[in-house]
């Protein structure tokens, strides 16, 4: 799955992020902090969708569950705790995950989709209808958590590029981690199961309590990648919680490659970086306006074309370096 | 003759108004190749569904080894010991043959939650698998992509990730289905050195094979038993005779 040539080519697209904030464009720096967030929540669907046969529609909840604990938990005036917020807020999206998984794992397929789909929307209009979080306007986050070990502070996280380097190692710690699992015995009974359920479970598999694993970790990473954005934007609303958001990041995955990992990163790259493209008016002109327009086309475009998504791509060139090396100069 | 490891009791499913399965009781022992014949639809691969834990029976008792099985999932089932194979090829057509195995394999040893190590680290699922597919001749074909193997190697492979469970029972559901002469000859010489040392099932359309390894022989017809002994007996019955063999199809047909 995973080859030596994309490897390098992953390896060098990293060190060219890490390098990035160096070039001191601050719109784009936090662009790429939003986006790699993004890539973190992509990651963690696609081990639902891509690696466990789990097509989930409902995912916004773990990102907008951990947002809204993040301002709840945290103290209004002053500045949270990262070192227990943080685990708090993914424990919560762990524990949202266990209760809700022992239902909706039950269901399969159509069925699965739309029980997500549910759960996440029962979730959206407890904090749209109910004054808990504020309502639909949300509330703000005044401050940034802390990032301390006793006095000495590892982190400003006012300061955009200590927060920009905590995604990235994040980013890299949460790819480590899931492909560690996906390699081992758990992540190879996942694999199983998204390719032939049945089998997994004539073989003596508890189906279940994997897929439920899974979906726990999933949710809890999830939680991870909310608990960051609303730290980057300061404020959480509902709109975090919506159906807009599940698709998105579903969007995300299918562009990137299903079952790569790294095919997620590169589809939360490819779709907010095609979003600012599209929505550009000194390259687009007047159409810029209508830029969902031409991000149709592209999302058709790869769908028809690149049935393994961009990752595919990526792999194609992987294989056959002779070939990619005639396109190079 | 050793005591048996499987045990039904009037054995009964009910799809609705059709009775699939008809109070049927029977035996599986360690040695014993216990063939279950009969027309399509005779209820075969019910009963097999039933053993399994694919399919939970309306009435009668299914023991294993005294332990009453009604109600267990088939994963619980696998666990105590029974291998099945499919009918139809029921495999993971992307993996590599060995993973097949390796996968099964790795059913019996749960490390689920050593995330940490790599799933082909570990030497004794790595052995089981190599051990399985060298049983079902597959050894030759241990890289190769199990989509890209012929009909009866995915039968061979079948075979091979039910052994690599470790099962003491078998129960395979026309193992010989789609698989030409010289196929069919070595699967019958795997069931045969099988039997010495598991129990098992077997449902086969093909009645030189079943004359050629059965011990005990079950007819099944609508979901009915209408005899059950030895080969001999059982080609001697006129009940056989009448309701299966005196038909168009014809035990060397």
């Amino acid at each position: 799955m995973n080859n030596r040539a994309t490897d390098l080519i992953l390896i060098v697209a990293a060190v060219l992020i890490a390098l990035f904030p160096l070039s001191g464009a601050t719109f784009y720096t936090q662009l790429i902090a939003k986006v790699m967030i993004l890539a973190i929540f992509a990651m963690s669907l696609d081990l639902l969708i891509g690696y466990t046969g789990l097509v989930s529609f409902g995912h916004a909840a773990f990102f907008g569950l951990a947002g809204y604990a993040l301002a709840l938990m945290g103290p209004q005036y002053e500045a949270a705790n990262f070192w227990w917020t943080l685990p708090a807020a993914m424990g919560i999206c762990a524990l949202f995950a266990f209760a809700t998984g022992l239902v909706v794992l039950r269901t399969k397929g159509i069925f699965f989709i739309m029980v997500t789909l549910a759960f996440a929307q029962m979730l959206f209009y407890v904090f749209h209808d109910t004054k808990i979080g504020g309502g639909s306007d949300g509330i703000y986050i005044y401050n940034k958590p802390t990032l301390a070990i006793g006095d000495f502070a590892l982190a400003n996280l006012d300061k955009l590029e200590h927060f920009y380097y905590l995604v990235f190692v994040l980013l890299l710690l949460v790819y480590l981690l899931l492909r560690t699992v996906l390699g081992s015995s758990f992540g190879r009974a996942l694999i199983g199961i998204k390719v032939n359920e049945h089998r997994m479970q004539a073989l003596g598999f508890p189906v279940f309590r994997y897929k439920l694993a899974g979906y726990v970790l999933s949710g809890a990473i999830g939680g991870l990648s909310g608990y960051l954005a609303a730290v980057q934007f300061g404020f959480v609303n509902p709109e975090i919680l919506s159906w807009h958001q599940s698709g998105m990041v579903m969007m995300m995955v299918i562009l990137g490659g299903m079952g790569t990992l790294h095919g997620a990163i590169i589809g939360a790259f490819a779709l907010v970086f095609m979003q600012e493209l599209f929505s550009n008016q000194a390259v687009f002109g007047a159409v810029a306006k209508h830029w969902q327009l031409a991000m149709g086309v592209f999302v058709i475009l790869v769908a028809l074309y690149l049935p393994q998504g961009l990752a595919g791509l990526l792999a194609r060139f992987g294989r056959k370096p002779e070939a990619a090396e005639e396109h190079h100069e | 003759m050793s005591e048996a490891i499987l045990r039904t009791q009037e054995l009964t499913k009910r799809f609705g108004g059709l009775v699939a399965v008809s109070k049927v009781s029977l035996e599986l022992r360690v040695g014993e190749v216990h063939a279950v014949i009969g027309p399509n639809g005779a209820g075969k691969s019910t009963l097999t569904n039933l053993l399994s834990g694919d399919l939970q029976p309306t009435s009668g008792t299914v023991q294993i080894e005294g332990r009453d099985i009604a109600g267990l999932a088939s994963d619980r089932i696998s666990r105590l010991g029974v291998g099945r194979s499919y009918q139809k090829t029921n495999i993971f057509l992307p993996f590599s043959v060995f993973e097949n195995c390796r996968l099964a394999a790795q059913s019996r040893t749960p490390r689920a939650w050593r995330v940490w190590s790599g799933a082909g680290r570990f030497g004794d699922t790595n052995r089981l698998a190599e051990e399985a597919m060298e049983a079902a001749g597959l050894a030759h074909r241990r890289d190769r992509v199990a989509a890209t193997l012929s009909h009866g190697e995915q039968r061979q492979l079948e075979i091979a990730m039910c052994l690599a469970t470790q099962p003491r029972l078998l129960l395979l559901d026309e193992p010989l289905a789609g698989m030409g002469p010289h196929e069919s000859h070595r699967m019958v010489e795997l069931i045969r050195k099988l039997a010495e040392n598991h129990a098992i099932m077997l449902i086969e359309h093909d009645m030189d094979a079943v004359f050629a390894v059965a011990h005990r022989l079950t007819v099944m017809v609508n979901g009915e038993v209408i005899e059950s002994g030895t080969p001999e007996a059982v080609r001697a019955s006129p009940a056989v005779q009448l309701a299966y063999l005196g038909g168009e199809d014809n035990l060397h047909g």
